[in-house]
């Protein structure tokens, strides 16, 4: 007889701890899928609300990436005494487009008129619509395109024609070009509707007329009140600083310089910033879905008094029992937790869809929704795993 | 002989004053093959129990392969059954889905053998019982009297200075029961040291050795007086 002076337990390997662990699952699938579930549409919803804010930002810093970030627009600011607007010169748009590094400018004058979709409409109801007057670059430098019809040029700018923004054109009831609208005294035929603009709100809400036709026929003083402009990536912040003393050398603060990119991507980061009452929601259902779980563990415990009062008897220790019902909770919550993160992404790929975004889950949000699984399935599984290893062996055996 | 088993003066009270053992003096030899005998309540499960080391007694010292229950820790209390103390229960206790082979090296899980050697091991111990064939079988693919022996082959897969069965014959009919008898009979001549705890004295009458147990005492011993422990 082999008589060894000490008693030492054996240590479970990695294997037989996994495999200890997933026996109980392996034998009641029903049961794991359900508790499981709980855990997923917790891990589901969270990843849905990051995914969904990630791809929304992801869509915005790619259209401003279409769009540019080197474009500026030069304002005529208040007057630094009078209050009264102050004009820019007539030819700031000329001289803008000297300024080293500038590519192209192009320029738009206020005009206080208003546009109605006819004449019986009352002066008051402009919608909140602009009337402005464009110079012909205005839409290269924006970027934009028309949605329907054509642009002002040079034939179309001289005659009562107008191109009006998406969001004016909503307003107006127009939807395609040929109908006419009453501007000033007269009508004027729409030639064209811009798509968005994101870079200009300002434009998306104007009527704009071509700047020879605006002078002749709508009292246009040729004073630009606006000029926007294009020069390449490296010379923005050069020419940043150029911009006010340029138009006006000798008040240039009267000359508000402007970037609008730099709004974009603001709006970008607060669609960035998901909404924390939704993410909340997220956290209650995985807290629901972690009680769940600590439920199953702890009828799993009762019913397998059998094979715990088995396994004592085989000679497994009180931590072997320990581990290996934490073992089961943890695999339980985990497969929740990847059942989450594949059903989270998924969603978010069918909202990406839809909208036509891109799809986009941050990995963070997945490796931290599947680390919250895992510390929920070793909160919720260590009472039953002590309980489980404090049955005494032989009430375990017990028949009945 | 070396003794396997011994207790003295051993006593086992539970909360509320019931003594289950009162008192047991017990000596198990090696390659012995003995039948402990009693009707239900004198107390048979518990020495099963205190001799298995699943519990401990409150009074009296238990000393199994030659180390004193008393002074082992739980865990070296485990380690002890892994190594020294196999069981065989009325019920069976097989897991439901798993292969025979796996059912019997799952009585090794806790030995620290590698998980190739212990399936190897099983293997063998289904052969010894006579269930060479049966080594993917399922439980519910057994019958009962197959069952047993498939909880036999865990129970001395690790050879166990001392199997423990209780009731093995108990949830099987009569012709399973004899073919579970004859081979723990074939096992003892093989060189196991096995205590057949029954309420079955017909079972008992055919084993080299009897101790009746009535109300926690030893009330008849036949090998007393003839062992010198």
């Amino acid at each position: 007889m082999s008589r060894t002076p000490v008693l030492r337990a054996a240590r479970l390997g990695p294997r037989d701890v996994l495999h200890v662990g997933s026996a109980g699952l392996r034998s009641r699938p029903v049961r794991v899928v359900l508790s499981a579930l709980g855990i997923a549409i917790g891990i589901a919803t969270m990843i849905a609300v990051v995914g969904i804010s990630a791809s929304s930002q992801a869509q915005l810093l790619r259209q401003l990436d279409a769009l540019g970030t080197n474009m500026l627009v030069a304002k005529a600011g208040e007057g630094m005494f009078s209050g009264q607007e102050v004009k820019l010169p007539k030819d700031a748009v000329g001289m803008v487009g000297r300024i080293d590094g500038v590519e192209e400018a192009a320029g738009t004058g206020d005009l206080d008129r208003t546009v109605r979709r006819s004449e019986k409409i009352p002066e008051g109801e402009t919608g909140g619509i602009a009337v402005k007057a464009a110079t012909e670059r205005l839409l290269d430098v924006l970027r934009g395109r028309p949605a329907a019809g054509t642009w002002l040029n040079a034939a179309n700018g001289r005659y009562p024609a107008v191109v009006l923004g998406h969001v004016a054109a909503e307003r107006l009831g127009i939807d395609r070009p040929g109908r006419q609208v009453w501007i000033d005294d007269r009508y004027f035929t729409v030639v064209g509707i811009l798509d968005p603009l994101p870079l200009a709100p300002e434009i998306e809400r104007s009527a704009l007329v071509g700047w020879d036709a605006a002078q002749r026929l709508l009292g246009f003083d040729g004073h630009p009140t606006a000029v926007y402009e294009r020069s390449t990536d490296a010379t923005v912040r050069q020419v940043q600083n150029l911009l006010a003393p340029t138009i006006d050398p000798r008040n240039p603060q009267n000359v508000a310089v402007g970037d609008p990119s730099s709004a974009l991507k603001a709006k970008a980061a607060t669609e960035g910033a998901f909404s924390t009452l939704l993410l909340g929601l997220g956290g209650i259902a995985l807290l629901v879905g972690g009680v769940g779980v600590a439920n199953t563990m702890i009828i799993s415990v009762l019913e397998r008094r059998h094979e715990i009062g088995l396994r004592r008897s085989l000679g497994a220790t009180r931590g072997q029992i320990r581990i290996q019902f934490v073992t089961e909770s943890l695999m339980l919550s985990g497969l929740g937790g990847l059942a989450g993160v594949a059903l989270g992404s998924a969603a978010v790929a069918a909202y990406a869809a839809t909208g036509g975004l891109p799809w986009v889950v941050p990995p963070w949000s997945a490796a931290g929704g599947f680390a919250a699984t895992l510390a929920i399935g070793t909160v919720a599984g260590l009472y039953p795993a002590v309980r489980a290893s404090r049955l005494s062996p032989t009430l375990a055996l017990a028949a009945g | 002989m070396t003794a396997v088993v011994e207790l003295t003066g051993v006593v086992k009270e539970y909360p509320g004053g019931v003594r289950a053992l009162d008192g047991v003096d017990l000596t198990i030899g090696e390659g012995e093959l003995l039948g402990i005998v009693g009707p239900s309540g004198s107390g048979k499960s518990t020495l099963l129990h205190v001799v298995g080391t699943l519990d401990r007694p409150t009074g009296g010292s238990v000393r199994i392969a030659g180390h004193d229950v008393a002074a082992l820790t739980d865990r070296r209390l485990s380690a002890l059954r892994a190594r020294h103390i196999g069981f065989v229960f009325q019920a069976f206790h097989l897991v439901p889905g798993v292969a025979a082979v796996d059912n019997v090296a799952e009585g090794l899980l806790y030995s620290g053998l590698p998980r190739a050697r212990r399936r190897g091991m099983a293997a063998d111990a289904l052969a010894r019982v006579g269930l060479a064939d049966r080594l993917r079988h399922r439980p519910h693919e057994l019958s009962g009297g197959q069952r047993q022996r498939v909880a036999i082959a865990r129970a001395v897969v690790g050879e166990p200075a001392l199997l423990l069965a209780d009731e093995p014959t108990g949830a099987l009919d009569s012709a399973s029961g004899e073919a579970v008898m004859d081979l723990l009979h074939t096992l003892n001549a093989e060189g196991a040291t096995i205590a057949v705890i029954t309420h079955d004295t017909e079972i008992a009458g055919r084993l080299p050795r009897q101790v009746r147990i009535r109300d926690g005492r030893v009330v008849a011993d036949t090998a007393r007086g003839k062992v010198a422990a």
